[in-house]
């Protein structure tokens, strides 16, 4: 009996395939699943994802990933991969500093929006693509 | 033959930009593929924890989390706008912004205040000037974007609506159609369509959660947001490079027609000039 694996990632499909095991590093300890697993939804941590591929020899094959979450249903295992570190901590720090750049740029600013001169310069642009297209069709 | 020599430098000049604008075209379209590619890869992600979620929000009826649920009044709105980091590239990042400034605009008109998020400099740097409150703004994302650059102004945007400060929030990009065709789209992120988070499978079954269900659903909802958002950046990424690709062979061919038009002038004008350097000379033979 097997089932299907699949590693994905926000950015790219990191494995697909059939297996007899996987076993994961949950967060409240290793998670060893089999096929007819039941429903199961966990957050994982950093580390190696371990998989038996389906009728092969082979060893297993591994996987690493930086945390995420692992969902199982009796025949389909997903491993929604994180790309990046994940932390609270971490995540925080990152808003703090994109926070901190956004008010550095707002620093010599007034507040109110100026939609005048935005659609003016909008439609400085459209006119000028405008142009580009009638000399084109003109050509 | 004064205004011959002016001419050949003309065209000279003009064949330059035509090899530098070719170029540009062939570059384009080779990350094009390379953008389109990595644009379906980040599909299968957001497609699961979509189904995940939906059926987390279907079994959860008493854990009503902030991001599903719709709030009674909106005071204050965000808006994360998604352009390139480069020009040249048609009416791409001119579309989108008019896009959000008319949604701005009419937020402004029904007393709605808005945050605005700025990817990519060409939207920052509008943002900027018009005057808009930009609260995060990332730029030079390059030809891969990383969700890692994403993270930090995303989240600046999710706490400011889990701490009340906005009340909606709402993404702007240009969707990939085809590569001569691409439209600027403005999605809803906060809160989740009650439409996109419909049940996928009709057995009703019961996960088992670790550690608890609060938690895992707290940390899916974050990574929706985001993978919708990383989405968008990919999208935005592929339809940049095709529409670059067209504005660039649009101007090579103009070059060639520039080309075409002075090498005729530039014959012209050598004619006129060898009749009358002829004519001269008959007329001084004649005077002889």
């Amino acid at each position: 009996m097997t089932m299907h694996v699949d590693v994905v990632s926000a950015e790219e499909q990191i494995y697909s395939g059939t297996a007899e095991f996987l076993a994961a590093p949950g967060e409240m300890g290793e998670i060893g699943v089999l096929p007819r697993h039941a429903p199961l939804l966990t957050r994982i941590k950093a580390g190696a994802l371990r998989i038996k591929v389906a009728n092969s020899n082979e060893e297993e094959v591994l996987v690493y990933v930086s945390g995420g979450i692992l969902e199982v249903q009796p025949h389909v295992v997903t491993v929604l991969a994180d790309t990046a570190i994940r932390g609270h901590d971490l995540d925080e720090a990152k808003a703090l500093e994109a926070k901190k750049l956004a008010e550095e740029a707002l620093a010599n600013r007034s507040g109110s929006i100026d939609y005048a001169s935005a659609q003016a310069e909008l439609a400085q642009a459209v006119a000028q693509l405008a142009a580009i297209k009638k000399l084109r069709n003109r050509a | 033959m004064a205004g011959g020599k002016e001419i050949r430098n003309k065209i000279k000049s003009v064949q330059n930009t035509r090899k530098i604008t070719r170029a540009m075209e062939m570059v384009a379209a080779s990350k094009m593929r390379k953008a389109q590619a990595r644009m379906k890869a980040a599909r299968p992600y957001g497609e699961k924890i979509r189904n995940v979620t939906a059926h987390l929000a279907q079994a959860l009826q008493d854990y009503a989390h902030p991001f599903l649920t719709k709030r009674a009044q909106v005071k204050r709105a965000g808006i994360i706008v998604v352009t390139t980091d480069k020009g040249l590239c048609g009416g791409l990042n001119t579309n989108v912004l008019r896009t959000s400034l008319n949604q701005m605009k009419a937020w402004q008109q029904a007393g709605i205040e808005v945050d605005v998020t700025a990817i990519g400099n060409k939207g920052f740097g509008f943002m900027q000037r018009s005057g808009a409150r930009v609260v995060s703004h990332v730029t030079q994302l390059g030809d891969t974007p990383h969700l890692d650059k994403l993270i930090g102004p995303v989240k600046v945007m999710l706490d400011a609506y889990m701490a009340g400060q906005i009340d909606e929030l709402h993404i702007v990009y240009t969707r990939f159609i085809n590569t001569m065709k691409q439209e600027p789209v403005m999605e809803q992120l906060l809160p989740v369509p009650a439409d996109s988070m419909k049940p996928v499978s009709d057995h009703p079954f019961e996960y088992i959660y670790e550690p608890a269900p609060e938690v895992v659903i707290d940390d899916l909802l974050i990574r929706y947001i985001e993978a919708l958002v990383y989405q968008a950046v990919a999208e935005n990424i592929a339809s940049e490079q095709s529409a670059r690709m067209v504005a660039m062979k649009a101007a090579s061919d103009n070059a060639g027609t520039v080309i075409d038009e002075l090498k005729l002038v530039y014959n012209k004008t050598r004619q006129a000039a060898i009749t009358k350097e002829l004519s001269e000379i008959v007329a001084g033979a004649a005077a002889v």
